[in-house]
């Protein structure tokens, strides 16, 4: 078993497992962070995305020992105290989810994607997207959802 | 298993060269992780070089060549505006690797060490000129990366021997790179055919070319007839028909779930001539 110290959604975290554990398994079993989801286990449904040093990765694919010194953001993280992000409202407004296994992946992974790029085409979402399946709404929702909330998020800004 | 962290190359060769058992590098993990998962491969020793400093790095050397960490993915590197603009057909096959979430991970080393015949970056890097710098037991060595993949799953490399870079050379004014693949879908996909071309031009004459094919063969291959094909001649239709026959006479393709024989080597010399326009109009300045 490995000691562990990094930071997840700002916040300083400590915890022992073993080498072969996922950082997926380590953020749902160890940490009790259940946002994230395991789906396919093989890195291709990107509904285990989290952040690390601002950067959407899979959490199946990653090692909870690699995470050590590194910062993870999950989609615990996305809203602030009691007032959800934009994309959570949106979501919500434009029923973008249905089963919502697919919807925390795609949170943090979108919330990565507007704020490296504030204002992306429905091509570039799109594909951008790209690893995150969804087996429910067929996309254009999501999609919908997705360019009004950066719509208004450059109306805010 | 043993997870290993070292803070420098020399250490990491030395663990991987004193091991008994399966042993395996931890960069990105995106395919030591699928096999460690699957119970393809469960690594008695994992070596994470993530630690040591500059695996991360990407450095343009004095001379105008670029030095890529073995631990630099491919979405820093499509990030990196000198390097995208220096090497576009690299950085634009590194960026076909699997999803976002992927290429946040992957690398170029990782790729090639892989072994995967379908690889994209490899035949990209191939074209390019590209070399591995490798550290081992009995020292450093240079090789070129048409020279590292053996067959499926295998590479040149010998035990303890590690990755401590990737080595693009200074990508002259008129040189240009391009590489297409095709797969059925638009995105997140394996390469049925991957091609990949570099070529250098003197006013509209091409001085210096290299063709690269992945997905056709037991590796990624650098094909010499394709770049004879295209040296000296201004694109023209008559050149890129040779650069066809040639890209299709090089596949030794199998017939799978992706593609036929037959189709993929028909591809092969289709996306040989597009791939050709692109560096050639890249090579004259276009972005």
């Amino acid at each position: 078993m490995i000691h562990v110290t990094t930071t997840v959604n700002g916040d300083e975290v400590e915890f022992v497992c073993d080498p072969r554990e996922t950082m997926l398994d380590v953020l749902r079993d160890r940490l009790g962070l259940t946002g994230a989801k395991e789906g396919c286990g093989t890195g291709d449904c990107g509904s285990c995305t989290v952040t690390v040093d601002g950067r959407p990765i899979c959490s199946c694919l990653m090692l909870g020992v690699e995470a050590e010194g590194r910062d993870i953001g999950t989609v615990e993280g996305i809203a602030t105290d009691e007032d959800l992000h934009p994309l959570q409202k949106k979501f919500i407004e434009y029923a973008a989810l249905q089963c919502g296994i697919c919807t925390p992946g795609i949170l943090v992974a979108t919330k990565s994607l507007l704020e490296k790029n504030p204002n992306p085409t429905e091509t570039e979402v799109r594909y951008w997207l790209a690893g995150n399946l969804c087996r429910c709404t067929g996309y254009d929702k999501i999609i919908r959802a997705v360019m009004d909330t950066a719509a208004d998020m450059r109306e805010a800004s | 298993m043993r997870y290993h962290t070292p803070e420098n190359f020399e250490d990491a060769a030395a663990i991987a060269a004193s091991a008994t058992g399966v042993t395996r590098f931890l960069a990105g993990g995106t395919d030591v992780l699928v096999q460690l998962r699957s119970d393809m491969v469960t690594p008695d020793d994992l070596i994470d070089i993530k630690r040591i400093v500059g695996a991360d790095a990407i450095m343009q050397n004095a001379d105008g060549s670029w030095h890529i960490g073995p631990a630099v993915s491919s979405a820093a590197m499509h990030e990196h505006a000198g390097l995208s603009a220096a090497w576009p057909g690299v950085v634009e096959a590194a960026d076909l690797i699997g999803s976002t979430q992927v290429q946040g991970r992957c690398t170029l080393a990782g790729n090639l060490c892989n072994g995967s015949p379908a690889a994209d970056s490899v035949p990209a890097m191939m074209a390019a000129g590209a070399s591995v710098s490798v550290v081992g037991p009995k020292g450093t060595r240079e090789i070129a990366v048409e020279d590292i993949p053996v067959s499926p799953g295998k590479t040149s490399l010998t035990k303890g021997e590690v990755v401590t870079g990737v080595n693009l050379p200074a990508s002259g004014a008129n040189t240009g790179d391009a590489y297409l693949r095709f797969i059925p879908r638009t995105e997140m996909d394996i390469a049925v055919v991957g091609c990949a071309v570099c070529l250098t031009r003197d006013g509209d004459t091409i001085t210096a070319a290299r063709v690269a094919l992945g997905a056709v063969a037991p590796t990624a291959l650098l094909v010499a007839d394709a770049a004879a094909a295209l040296v000296g001649s201004t694109l023209d239709e008559a050149a890129l028909d040779a650069l066809g026959k040639a890209a299709e006479a090089a596949c030794k393709p199998i017939t799978d779930k992706r593609g036929t024989i037959k189709f993929r080597t028909h591809v092969a010399g289709v996306l040989a001539k597009r791939a050709a326009k692109i560096a050639y109009d890249r090579a004259g300045g276009a972005q």
